[in-house]
């Protein structure tokens, strides 16, 4: 591992992003999402949660079973505003003043 | 050497001239403003501490579109909003953090008669501020986001000095800054109990440990209350869940933040690429008050998207990323409290921005650490006085609330 290994591809967030933010006293997950922009991209963690956790965990930061992934946010994949906007129950509101 | 900050175990002392409740950008930019006068004129250092009950950004400061704009319907809230920005001109330099900050404009549209005369009264207003906001037809709209469908706009306005910034980025540096300069920020940790003393008060943490503080500041917003209550302080500002979402990233093609009106739809390109947006959503079909809940509404998303690809049709296939939830801090004439408590003059109340806060954190930090160090009044603080309300409120004076 370099420090150029990224760590979350969809934002470009490498091992010595991380390093900086565990150096600057964050060791909750979402605490260092946050701080990092770790797991905000379109696959939205699917790939870094884990290698996240995996180097808390390494580094005695946190004990396993005490780790939790960061809030899940919907959609689940990518969904166009066209798919939902087909899902409305009521008609966008008339005007108001 | 990268400042530590934000920890669970960072040691309190038991005794602190000023502790800040609430980590959001209020708490912080207090305490970077107040830790950047203490000792100053002659006067001894101030000991300060914030204590934030989760993670830094875990709240509304972490949670809003990062809207920053001076076109407002009121003076006092357009001047307090031209020297927010003004701060933030430089703002990056002095906290050292990029703040992601764009001034690409707030694009205000009307379809409405009502709508149209308040951005008339707004153009006429900010003429007499000085801030260069002004009228435009709809094909002038257009000519600035020509993806808009404008054929029932009937009046907009534009300040191109309006903008937004990423507020994650924003807190951080506060923070950073904060702690190099002696602040001592703790997190993770809640105030179960404020006791008063007879000069201050005793936080009591759920650690066991009691940090007396001379003067108390609640910078809780929307959770504001609970700590009120305990001192039997009775103030009218209420949470309302505010929904809003981002859409995959793509590359630069949106200039302003775009505010339609009549629904309250709002939406802007973050300098990430994505789009970032949300509405007004009337009140849960059931009228379940689900006012601190943080989950996210299917409700929302189709709402929302109906009324996105109506004005601006060219979204329908754009992809939304994620959705997600934070709380308006609503009081009920839509100006702040700010100020000494009723009955508590020591413990101070920094809330009731009621969704417009961290574009107005800039400026308050700033005012409020000066009245606090240097007993230098801002006008504001008169009209933001939490004793308001005790002699039976005032008029709304701000009809441009979003959202």
């Amino acid at each position: 591992m370099t420090a150029r290994t990224f760590v979350c591809r969809c934002e470009d967030v490498t091992l010595t992003e991380i390093e900086r933010a565990i150096a600057a006293g964050l060791i909750d997950v979402e605490e260092i999402k946050r701080y990092t922009g770790l797991g905000t991209g379109p696959c939205q963690g699917k790939e870094c949660l884990s290698a996240l956790g995996r180097l808390l965990v390494a580094r005695n930061l946190i004990a396993p079973a005490a780790l939790r992934p960061f809030t899940a946010r919907p959609p689940v994949e990518p969904v166009t505003f066209a798919a939902l906007a087909a899902g409305a129950t009521e008609h966008p509101e008339e005007p108001s003043p | 050497m990268t400042v530590a900050m934000g920890r669970a175990d960072t040691p309190l002392p038991a005794d602190v001239d000023v502790a800040v409740i609430g980590g959001g950008i209020m708490g912080l930019g207090l305490a970077y403003h107040l830790a950047l006068l203490s000792g100053g004129k002659g006067k001894p250092p101030l000991s300060i501490a914030v204590i934030e009950r989760s993670y830094l950004v875990s709240g509304a400061s972490g949670r809003n579109g990062g809207g920053v704009r001076m076109q407002w319907g009121d003076a006092g809230n357009v001047r307090l909003m031209m020297d927010s920005i003004e701060l933030c001109k430089d703002l990056a330099q002095q906290l050292g953090i990029n703040l992601w900050f764009r001034q690409g404009g707030y694009l205000f549209l009307a379809r409405t008669e009502a709508g149209e005369r308040r951005l008339e009264r707004n153009v006429q207003l900010h003429g007499e501020v000085g801030a260069p906001t002004r009228l435009l037809t709809a094909a002038e709209a257009q000519a600035i986001v020509p993806q808009l469908d404008v054929a029932e706009v009937r009046l907009a306005t534009f300040n191109p000095e309006d903008g937004v910034v990423f507020p994650w980025a924003f807190v951080w540096g506060y923070a950073a800054k904060a702690v190099e300069r002696g602040v001592v920020l703790r997190t993770h940790t809640s105030v179960v109990r404020v006791e008063p003393l007879a000069q201050g008060f005793a936080l009591h943490l759920h650690t066991g440990e009691v940090v007396r503080a001379r003067r108390v500041v609640n910078a809780t917003g929307a959770w504001s209350g609970a700590l009120n209550r305990q001192l039997g302080i009775d103030l009218p500002n209420r949470p309302h869940r505010h929904e809003i979402l981002s859409s995959e990233p793509l590359k630069p093609f949106l200039d302003p933040l775009v505010v339609d009106l009549s629904s309250g739809l709002y939406f802007s390109q973050s300098t990430r690429g994505e789009l970032v947006t949300g509405i007004s959503l009337p009140d849960a079909p059931d009228g379940s008050d689900e006012s601190l809940t943080l989950h996210s509404s299917l409700r929302f998303l189709t709402h929302l998207s109906a009324t996105l690809t109506r004005l601006m049709p060219i979204t329908a296939a754009m992809k939304v990323l994620r959705q997600w939830v934070g709380p308006y801090d609503v009081s009920p004439d839509g100006d702040a409290i700010v100020g000494p408590s009723p009955g508590h003059p020591d413990f101070i109340q920094v809330c009731g921005f009621t969704g417009h806060g961290f574009m107005m954190a800039p400026a308050v930090g700033r005012l409020l650490a000066r009245w606090l160090a240097l007993g230098e009044a801002h006008p504001m603080l008169a009209r933001w006085s939490p004793g308001r309300f005790a002699a039976g409120g005032v008029a709304r004076r701000e009809d441009m609330i979003i959202g």
